[in-house]
């Protein structure tokens, strides 16, 4: 590699890091995004005028296909589909490393004569860990995409004896990266070993229920990012080491993050199969009665508020029914109310997903407020509207020991003036733990779609 | 343990620490760009995949590195599209307010 490439890639690392300083703030994401592209783009010309390169069909072919690929995908995707979008392209990011490093492998053995001399170890080591990680990433992707797209029952797949099978194809696939780098010149071993990882990238995102699929998909980002960093160990690679380790870090920064807003290790998530025994959980109900009231009854109140905060959940994206939100939203602080959303941080199905949403729907960013920025404001608040929410804002999160949400950081509704739920039915969030909040004095439960509750409800505000 | 590999180890622990900093700065609100945007950096595997389809002759590994360009040119031109086409959608309020970096 000459100086003047070396160089270049350097620069595109750069512009890479700047590109994600700024998304540090909304004003300049667009603009760092940008910065991002133009790295890549700078990456990929330099690559092009290397000297080892004696064809070009195969490349030009691949990147026509490719970017009118991406860029259908890109255009078409729904905003609910993100999840869906990001798995699928951390999917083929695992795959192209996958692919590089046999690829470099068959280029090694055939240039050194079948036999690697004044090849270390050390090589073999990393093409060993870089399809291993590729091909976990790509397969544990597409699962992680058929349950996203509903393709696949989303409830964890469970048998007998899972971990350990898990664990011994783990273990075998670790003997065979020993042998492979013992003996590089027979190629089984390696094919062995991308077997069995995709064997294991499915078997180990399957147990894995479809609400814990936000840390699946920012776990299998970091791998996506690892895979790229390996491919750079194999090649020799600076700017891929850079990368990959960047989205690496990334993914594994946002994977605890959503662990933590659930109050569960990663280890809970990736191995407890929670959501399989959902009847299992749902507590021996007690009669209760909670207060049904209309949307009337909501409008009336509304009117009546100061201050207003919606607590948004995945139901309303389910129900498509941000933009009538936004609409009252908007109708609402028209008339001087202040009126913001509350975000928790698993709104969603993907880190920061709901954001999207709601920006998709017109509403401003600046109306988006974090839960800690908030949470202590709910006191304050005239209204609590919650909109397709439940686990993050029941309060067994603060009190009940034995419930599984114990612990896990919650909107503190129940602490506003009044509580407004429009719900569906008082079925218990994926936890399983039914909700008081809903039967709380304060709380006024308005039952139905959303969608068609918000329509309604905008209709009588309108008069 | 080569010199190369230690270079590539020296490389791969100090953007570790640029990620950890850089990352933790991304507010909340930009979690789902941020991955979208992240997924089309690591597709950089496309340098790796450029080399090995433009090898000349027509090989496996030809076939096997042009496979990958498609794979991770999907990565990058998708990612990158999909972020902008987001942030695209962020506006800040535009009432008459001014944008004095209330917080």
């Amino acid at each position: 590699m000459n100086i003047l490439t070396s160089f270049a890639y350097l620069v595109a690392a750069v512009l890479f890091i700047l590109g994600l300083k700024l998304l540090s703030s909304p004003r300049t994401a667009r603009k760092g995004n940008i910065t991002g592209a133009m790295g890549m783009l700078l990456a990929i010309v330099v690559t092009m005028l290397d000297r080892n390169i004696l064809d070009y069909t195969f490349i030009i072919a691949g990147l026509v296909a490719g970017g009118s690929i991406g860029a259908f995908l890109a255009y078409k995707v729904e905003m609910t589909a993100m999840p869906q979008m990001v798995g699928l392209l951390n999917g083929f990011g695992g795959a192209a490393s996958t692919l590089v490093a046999y690829a470099e492998y068959l280029k090694m053995t055939a240039r050194e004569g079948g036999m690697a001399a004044g090849t270390t170890g050390d090589v073999w080591v990393t093409v060993s860990l870089s399809v291993l990680i590729g091909t976990i990433t790509f397969t544990g992707s597409m699962v992680a995409f058929l349950k996203l797209q509903g393709l696949m029952k989303s409830a964890p797949v469970l048998y007998k004896m899972q971990k350990q099978i898990n664990a011994v194809m783990f273990l075998a696939t670790v003997a065979l990266a020993v042998m492979f780098v013992l003996d590089p010149t027979d190629p089984l071993p390696l094919i062995a070993i991308i077997a069995l990882s995709a064997v294991l990238g499915v078997t180990t995102v399957i147990p894995i229920g479809g609400a814990d699929m936000p840390v699946v998909i920012s776990l299998l980002n970091s791998y996506s990012g690892l895979a790229a960093a390996m491919t750079g160990f194999v090649i020799n690679n600076s700017v891929l080491i850079v990368s990959g380790t960047l989205v690496g870090t990334s993914g594994l920064i946002l994977t605890n993050i959503m662990c933590r807003a659930m109050n569960r290790s990663i280890f809970n998530v990736l191995f407890a199969g929670v959501g399989a025994d959902y009847e299992g959980a749902v507590t021996e109900s007690v009669e209760r009665t909670v207060v049904r009231y209309t949307p009337d009854d909501a409008a009336f109140i509304l009117e009546n508020a100061q201050s207003i905060i919606i607590v948004p959940g995945y139901g309303l994206a389910v129900a498509q029914a941000q933009h009538v939100l936004q609409e009252i939203a908007t109708l609402l602080s028209a008339d001087g109310r202040t009126v913001r959303y509350a975000i928790h941080p698993v709104a969603g199905r993907m880190p920061g997903h709901m954001n999207v949403l709601l920006a998709e729907a017109n509403v401003p960013y600046d109306l988006l407020m974090e839960m800690d920025q908030i949470n202590d404001d709910f006191q304050s608040t005239d209204v609590a509207l919650v909109v397709g929410a439940n686990d993050v804002v029941n309060p067994a999160a603060r009190s009940k020991k034995e419930s599984p949400l114990y612990g896990m950081p919650i909107l503190n509704v129940d602490q506003a003036q009044t509580v407004m739920v429009l719900k569906r039915s008082l079925n218990p969030g994926f936890a399983g733990e039914d909700n008081d909040l809903f039967y709380d004095k304060k709380t006024m439960m308005v039952f139905g779609d959303a969608k068609g509750t918000l329509t309604n409800l905008l209709q009588i505000l309108k008069k | 343990m080569s010199e190369t590999l230690m270079v590539s180890i020296t490389i791969f622990t100090l953007a570790t620490f640029i990620g950890i900093e850089v990352i933790s700065k991304v507010p909340p609100l930009l979690h789902t760009p941020l991955m979208s945007g992240s997924n089309a950096i690591s597709g950089i595997t496309v340098v790796g995949s450029i080399l090995s389809a433009g090898e000349g002759h027509a090989g496996l590994s030809v076939i096997l590195g042009m496979i990958a360009v498609i794979f991770a040119t999907v990565n990058v031109v998708g990612g990158f599209l999909v972020t902008d086409r987001m942030l695209g959608m962020f506006k800040k309020e535009k009432s008459g307010k001014t944008d004095n970096n209330a917080a």
